[in-house]
């Protein structure tokens, strides 16, 4: 490995962007592909990128070689706005599917450390909260307040963000009235388009437990899919 | 496993900059297939240097002696390393990869 690359590696991780380090097996290419591209014949970058989306390194061939490509992605990170009882099996599933997990609450009465044991928390105004954690295409943002003011300055910051998903609690009827505020606040049509609402897959159960597997289940399929 | 997972590539990334930066010969082993059941996933690692120590892991000890020996001669003659290490291989049995799969370490100086 050249130590141009190792730098490289290092300082995408220090800021959180993906990276993969593709490699010939002879020792004869070792590159970096950022932002989709990096000095590489096409097949080769695409499967870099494939791998990235997947997020799974994996040898491959290619003109007659062996390659390899590594990669190097972010931890997930799923910020779930509301400490309310959806929240706690919520929080619990995404820990074991790998993600770090930041409940938002300005509420001091709802995210309490006693209900809440083993998560970060963060008690400012969820715009603030979003802003400062820096939503990337690693996160996933979850609102379950039901309160527009609480729900809607989290969706303002994750529909400009590039978060691989962005869910929102509540019923057609609450979404169609927060579709019309999203509208009035500037967003378009793509963009209001990316909240998966109502929120989870449609796994037919009502219990909060339940609802939280539906959007856990959610949040993997926009992973990979 | 992925916050783990994360969490030590970058702790091996660092490890090798920094005895770089120390001026040691450095070598890094990345696992890049397995077969079977095997301990640790593609993509993990192991940093060694020029006087064989060593941080990370790519077989959860079975085949670390090995793979170190290999890397200290790749510090030496700059030349990549792809070793197999598996059932079929008798050497393989007795550096001890007990666990019944067969893996795919390559070996590469950092320079």
């Amino acid at each position: 490995m050249k130590a141009e690359t190792l730098a490289r590696l290092r300082a995408a991780r220090s800021e959180r962007r993906p990276v993969a380090r593709v490699v010939a097996l002879d020792g004869s290419v070792d590159a970096v592909v950022e932002d989709g591209g990096g000095p590489l014949p096409e097949p080769v970058l695409d499967v870099a990128r494939a791998a990235l989306k997947q997020n799974r390194s994996h040898d491959f061939e290619h003109e007659g070689g062996r390659w390899f490509v590594q990669v190097f992605n972010p931890p997930l990170r799923l910020i779930v706005v509301g400490a309310v009882h959806i929240s706690q099996p919520l929080i619990g599933m995404a820990g074991s599917l790998g993600y770090d997990v930041t409940l938002v609450d300005p509420r001091g009465a709802f995210a309490t450390a006693q209900r809440f044991p083993d998560v970060a928390i963060c008690d400012e105004w969820p715009d603030d909260a979003l802003e400062a954690l820096g939503v990337d295409g690693r996160t996933a943002v979850v609102t379950l307040t039901h309160d527009p003011k609480l729900d809607d300055p989290a969706l303002h910051v994750a529909l400009r963000s590039e978060a691989f998903y962005v869910g929102a609690l509540g019923s057609r009827r609450t979404h169609a009235k927060r579709v019309e505020r999203l509208v009035e606040a500037g967003f378009d049509e793509a963009a209001i388009g990316r909240i998966r609402a109502p929120i989870g897959l449609d796994l037919g159960g009502r219990a909060p437990a339940e609802i939280a597997l539906a959007i856990a289940a959610q949040m993997t399929e926009a992973l990979y899919r | 496993m992925a916050d783990a997972a994360v969490g030590e590539a970058d702790a091996i990334l660092d490890r090798a900059a920094a005895w770089a930066a120390a001026g040691r010969g450095v070598a890094l082993a990345t696992v890049v297939k397995t077969w079977g059941s095997s301990p640790r996933a593609v993509g993990s690692q192991l940093v060694v240097d020029d006087a064989g120590a060593f941080e990370g892991s790519v077989s959860g000890g079975c085949i670390e002696g090995a793979v170190v020996t290999e890397a200290r001669r790749t510090i030496e003659d700059g030349e990549p390393r792809l070793l197999d290490f598996g059932v079929s291989d008798e050497e393989a049995w007795e550096v001890g990869l007990a666990c019944g799969g067969s893996i795919e370490v390559f070996v590469e100086k950092l320079a």
